[in-house]
Formats: structure tokens, sequence, C-alpha cells
């Protein structure tokens, strides 16, 4: 079985809901990115979402942006990204691990390439922004080979008909996009979600998670009552922004933050 | 795919496309997040039934003519085919279209669409300025609310244009991400449409981004190339040999090149900004040296590292300082359809001082690389033979630069 699937399945069973935290492969410098996993997991990550740095990440705001910028200033590339995994595998087998971002470099890598390559480093799925389902085709193919979960987005802006194909397309999880904006934008509506997500749960078993806009325990908790999984990128890549040059700091910003989440979200 | 025999190609069947999904072949698409997903589907829906729309079309010539002052004319240069000694040399005179430039063509067409929408606001990306200027002019007389995204170094070397725009009642925002330049103007105009979705109508100004972006900037930039027949007919009594055009995003490229597809007689160049030269990266021309990828909505041939990381370009031209081109030109490029070439800063810098000293003519940088390779294209040509240069614009917004460059403070 897909760790995805494990993961949900086993939080099903405890009747807990997922944590889902993203940080960006490479910031502050590539060294860092396993042990920063590692206390994701310690600190009470379900799966990692690992952001992929892109030249021009045209659906981040300014927090992921900079942490892309501090990424590639040491080149961190895809293939880096996915050495990474294999790293983190070796002394972390089960927590899954999926990659987010965005096409270009898995276009030059080559699909079949990216999806093989993807599969031996123990990686379990990926979500690229800017790859609508009718753009997918390709790539689903190989994933679904490699046993790989191809995660996508819904918007508010997803009329029903869309929302159809996208759960058609979708494996693993769902990604709800709480706001319309770019990462790290306005406050989540918490009535709001929750509509959509009924409207979305009408048409899917797949497990829903929400991210943009979760910042704390309190925002956690709330999304936790709602969604099968809370995800949290930007609130923790500041932890990373504001500590670039002590590992140590951001190891424990990162865990403290994590901890008041995980504890709120399971209170 | 690029192996393709093109005598084989049925050039009827190339200027059907896109397809209903936006594809030219492998190119094109929509390579967007979700959210805007809806927006465009809903654009794509009301231009395939405004387009139809003889009153919507009607309301557009009206403009085009009265607003505009279309046609332009075609204007046959004496003294510069003397100069080059081959071919005559023509020039479409889109420079003298209200606002200067080819990009107004564009956003009278969108503007249309906007406000068929009901949404009070626009937004637009702009290099040069001149598309920001286009935007904000045509704003201003339908009472839209205008913001555009201009990088910070282009805010810089175009100073007149930021000025023209605010003059306008535009709000002009300096991008400071990335490179500075239009790539991440047009990264930072995607991000806050995204954000506004609702209430805003995003003013694309080159023939690139996601479905239908490429398909309706091409049919409003047509109208150059239509009337450029029609008028090669008035002046010489048949089509042209050549036609040129710079290609940035390539907006006026394929408002030229479309209408003459199907014309196998006419041979088509499209000269992107060759910079410091193509042996280096020092360029922006991802037709001649750049490979396929995924930007800005679609898919198109890009300048790109071994990762796929977008590289910085570099052009003495705003308006062609760009990683991309539109997904039309790829296709084009791939069956051999246009031939696409490059000029250098200095060659444009030339042709720049030729066109301004012997014709009276003074060419916006971007029309310079067209006009300096037509210079070496008529050389080569025989004496009856004809050669249309599109001159996309005047130069006066790069007088500033050129004067730089001359080491004049002005
Ligand atoms: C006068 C002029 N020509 C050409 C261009 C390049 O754009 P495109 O390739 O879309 O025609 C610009 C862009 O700013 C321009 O201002």
């Amino acid at each position: 079985m897909n760790r995805v699937d494990q993961c949900f399945a086993d939080l099903k069973a405890s009747g807990k809901k997922a944590l889902i935290p993203f940080i960006t492969g490479g910031d502050p410098k590539p060294g860092l990115t396993v042990e920063l996993m590692h206390t994701l997991v310690e600190s009470g990550a379900d799966i990692i979402e690992l952001g992929v740095p892109f030249s021009d990440p045209m659906a981040d705001g300014p927090t992921i942006q900079l942490a892309c910028e501090r990424a590639l200033r040491h080149n961190t590339s895809l293939r880096d990204i996915l050495a990474m995994v294999k790293t983190f595998r070796e002394t972390n087998t089960t927590t899954p691990v999926v990659l987010m971002g965005y096409l270009n470099p898995v276009e030059i890598m080559g699909y079949e390439n990216f999806a093989k390559t993807a599969s031996e480093s123990g990686l379990d799925g990926a979500l690229v922004v800017d790859m609508p389902p009718e753009e997918s085709e390709v790539l689903a193919g190989y994933f679904k080979q490699h046993d790989l979960k191809l995660v996508f987005l819904m918007a508010p802006t997803t009329p029903d008909a869309r929302a159809t194909t996208i759960c058609e397309h979708g494996s693993g999880y769902l990604y709800y996009v709480s706001v319309k904006g770019v990462t790290g934008s306005a406050a989540l509506d918490i009535d709001d979600v929750k509509a959509n997500l009924d409207r979305i749960r009408a048409k899917t078993q797949l497990p829903l998670g929400v991210g943009f806009g979760i910042k704390d325990g309190k925002t956690a908790a709330a999304v936790a009552k709602v969604a099968d999984a809370v995800i949290v990128g930007s609130a923790l890549v500041r932890c990373i922004e504001e500590n670039e040059n002590e590992p140590d700091v951001i190891k424990q910003r990162l865990s403290a933050l994590m901890t008041e989440m995980r504890t709120a979200m399971d209170a | 795919m690029s192996t393709t025999d093109k005598t084989a190609i049925d050039l009827k069947a190339v200027t059907m496309l896109p397809n209903k999904t936006g594809h030219f072949g492998p190119y094109g698409g929509r390579f967007v997040s979700e959210t805007l997903m809806s927006a465009l589907d809903d654009l794509t829906e009301l231009y395939d039934r405004l387009s139809q729309d003889p009153e919507f079309q009607k309301e557009y010539d009206y403009d085009l003519a009265h607003y505009v002052g279309r046609p332009s004319p075609l204007y046959f240069a004496e003294r510069l085919t003397e100069k080059a000694g081959g071919a005559k040399i023509y020039l479409k005179r889109e420079d003298l279209n209200h606002t200067g430039a080819h990009k107004v063509n564009n956003t009278i067409g969108q503007a249309l669409l906007a406000k068929y929408t009901g949404k009070p606001k626009v937004i637009a990306e702009t290099g040069a300025g001149q598309h920001g200027v286009a935007t904000a002019t045509v704003a201003a007389r339908l009472g839209l609310q205008c913001t555009v995204f201009m990088g910070a170094t282009d805010v810089e070397r175009q100073k007149l244009n930021v000025y023209r725009m605010r003059l306008l009642g535009a709000e002009v925002i300096p991008v400071t991400s990335g490179t500075a330049t239009l790539k991440d103007a047009m990264n930072e105009a995607m991000r806050h449409w995204v954000t506004n979705v609702d209430d805003t109508f995003y003013i694309i100004g080159t023939a690139a981004g996601p479905h239908p972006y490429p398909k309706l900037v091409r049919d409003f930039q047509s109208i150059i190339g239509r009337e450029t027949k029609r008028q090669s007919m008035e002046h010489e009594g048949r089509l042209p040999d050549a036609v040129v055009a710079c290609v940035g995003g390539g907006s006026n490229a394929i408002g030229m090149f479309y209408p003459f597809i199907e014309d196998e007689s006419v041979a088509m160049y499209g000269v992107e900004a060759g910079g410091h030269g193509l042996e280096g990266d020092d360029h922006a021309a991802p037709l001649c040296k750049g490979k396929p990828g995924v930007l800005h909505g679609n898919r198109t041939y890009l300048m790109e590292d071994e990762n796929g990381q977008i590289m910085g370009t570099h052009s003495v031209s705003a308006g062609l300082d760009y990683p991309g081109v539109g997904p039309e030109h790829s296709y084009l490029k791939d069956i051999g359809r246009v031939n696409y070439v490059a000029a250098t800063d200095d060659e444009a810098l030339e042709a720049f001082h030729t066109l301004t000293e012997i014709e009276g003519i003074m060419p916006a940088l971007e029309s310079s690389h067209a006009i300096a390779y037509a210079m070496k294209l008529a050389a080569t040509m025989d004496k009856d033979k004809v050669i249309v240069v599109n001159l996309s614009g005047r130069g006066d917004k790069d007088i500033h630069t050129v004067a730089g460059l001359d080491g004049i403070e002005i």
C-alpha cells in the first residue's frame, strides 16, 4: 500500500486528522533539509510536503518566493530534492513525502524519468501546482505505473463540473485551497471552507486537506474539525526565513509551532 | 516534431489552431493553478461567443478606425531600400497608431471583452511600457480602474512611459522579485489576478499565457497582416516576398504572420533579441537558442537552465527582454513555416539611427531589431522583390536609453 493511503487509514482508525507541514527543499541550504524533515516528523507531522524550488513561483506569495530564492542560491534542483528524499528514507520508512512544485523542472527531467527516479527515491506522490487535470494525462500514466499519488488542487472558484473531474483524476488526497490568492495570503473563513468541503465530499472518498491561511494552533484546530488534513506552509517557512543562519533556532521554532498545532488539533 | 517535412503540412489546418484545449501541436495549453481555471473557461466561452457576434466586431472595428486611426499606412521606404541595396522595403506603420505601437490593437479588443464581463478593474503586465500605456489609455476611456505591473529594472529604463501611465490614471507597481523584468511583472500580475479574480480582468499584452490568450491576442493583432495584404496588392499588385517582425512575446509578429500562413510564396522572418550575441547567454532568443518548457500558463520555447529554472535574459529593448514566446511561434518554428533569427543590441541600435537619419522615422528599439534584419535580408534579394517590415512602435520612449548608450545626459 502506498504510504499516503496507509497514513490516512491509520489516522482514521485512531480518530485523528493529518498534519501536513510544507517546507521548501534546499531552504535555507540543501544540507539542512533532511534534518528539518526529521524535526517535522518528531514534532507531529503525518505527511511532509516538500517544495521544489522554482525561479518563477507564480502561485506563491513573498514568503515562499523568498524560500525558493534561498534554495536556488545553492542551485537546488529537482534531482537534489529526490536525493534528499532518498536520504530521509534511510532512517524513516513510514512518513509519506509528497513533492509540491511547478511543472517546468519536471518537464526538463522528463516525465518518465521523474516518475521512475521518484519511486526509487522513496517518494509517495506529487502536487504540480500549474498542471491541472486537463494537462496531466501523460504524467498520471507514469505515476500509476510506479504507484505514486497525483494530488490536485481545488479552489473556491472551482465550479461543480470541474470539481467532479478533479475528483476523478486525483489520488492520495485532495488539496482544497481555502482562499482566492497566493500562498501566505489572508485569513480563511471556516464556514465557507466547510460549505465547500461538504460540496466536494459528496463527490469523492478521497481525504480532503485544507491549506492557505493556517498559521497557528487555533486555525489548525478549526480546520481539523472540518477537514481530513491540515496543511501548513508559509508560517513554517517564516521560521526558517527569520533564522536563516541558525539551524538550531530553526529546528526549535519549527518544532514549537508544529507541537502547538498538533496539540490543538488532537485536543 | 522538429523533423516534420514542411511540404507535407496542411497549412489550412495550421490556421485552424489552436484546438479546443488551446494547443498548437505540443505547445500552448493551460498551465495555471486551479483558482484561475474557471475564469479562463469563462473567458474562452465569452470570446468564442463575441468573436462570432457582428455587434462586437462592429464596435471593435469602429474603435480601430476612429480611436486608433487604422488602417495604418504601408510606407515604401525608398532611401532605406537604396541603402540596403536589394529588395524594396516597405514599413507597416504601427508606430502611427494611437499610443505609438501595435499594442493598442489588442488592448482595445480585450478592454471590450472586459466591458462585456462587467468587471470594473483591469490589470496588465508591461515590459517596455507600451502595453501598459495602451491598457491605461483604454481603461481611461472606458472608466475602468487600471493597475500595471512592471519590473523595477524596466521602470527605470522606461521612465517616460511610467509617467504616461500615471498621467492616464493607472497605478504602476514596480516588481522587484526575480530579475525585476517582464517575466516577473507577469508573475506578479498572475498573483494579483488569482487574488482578485472576481472583479478583475487581466489584459495580457502579448500572444502568450494560458489559453485563450494566445488565440485572442493573435486574432486582435491580425488586423496588421490583413491590412498589409490588401495594401501590398494596392502598391505592388501582389503579395510581398517576405515579411519581417520582431519577436518578444510575439504579438506584433503573429499579427503580421497569421494572415500569410497559407501564402507559401511569402517567406516569414521573426527576429528575436540577440543581445550581446547568441554565442553567450546574454540575449532573449528562446526560439533560436532555447528549449521547450512550461512557463506563464503555456508550453513553449524558453530560455532555461539544465534544471528547468528560467534564465535571466538580456536585451537593450525592454519589450523583447523575455525568456518565453507565444506558443504559436513555437509551432510555426517546428513546422518550418517561419524562420526565427536574431539581431544583436548593436545591430538594432545601428538600425535605430539609420532609419531615423534617412527616413525621418524613429523606430522603437524593439522594432529596430526587425529593421536591422530586414536590411541584411534585402541585400540578399533582387531589386524587384518586396519585403514588408512590421514597424511595431515608435522610438520616443527609447530616446533616454539611446542617449545613455551614446554617452549623452538628457
Ligand atoms: C514597439 C514594440 N514592439 C514589440 C514589442 C514586443 O512585443 P511582441 O513580441 O508581443 O510584439 C513591444 C513590447 O513591449 C513593443 O513595445
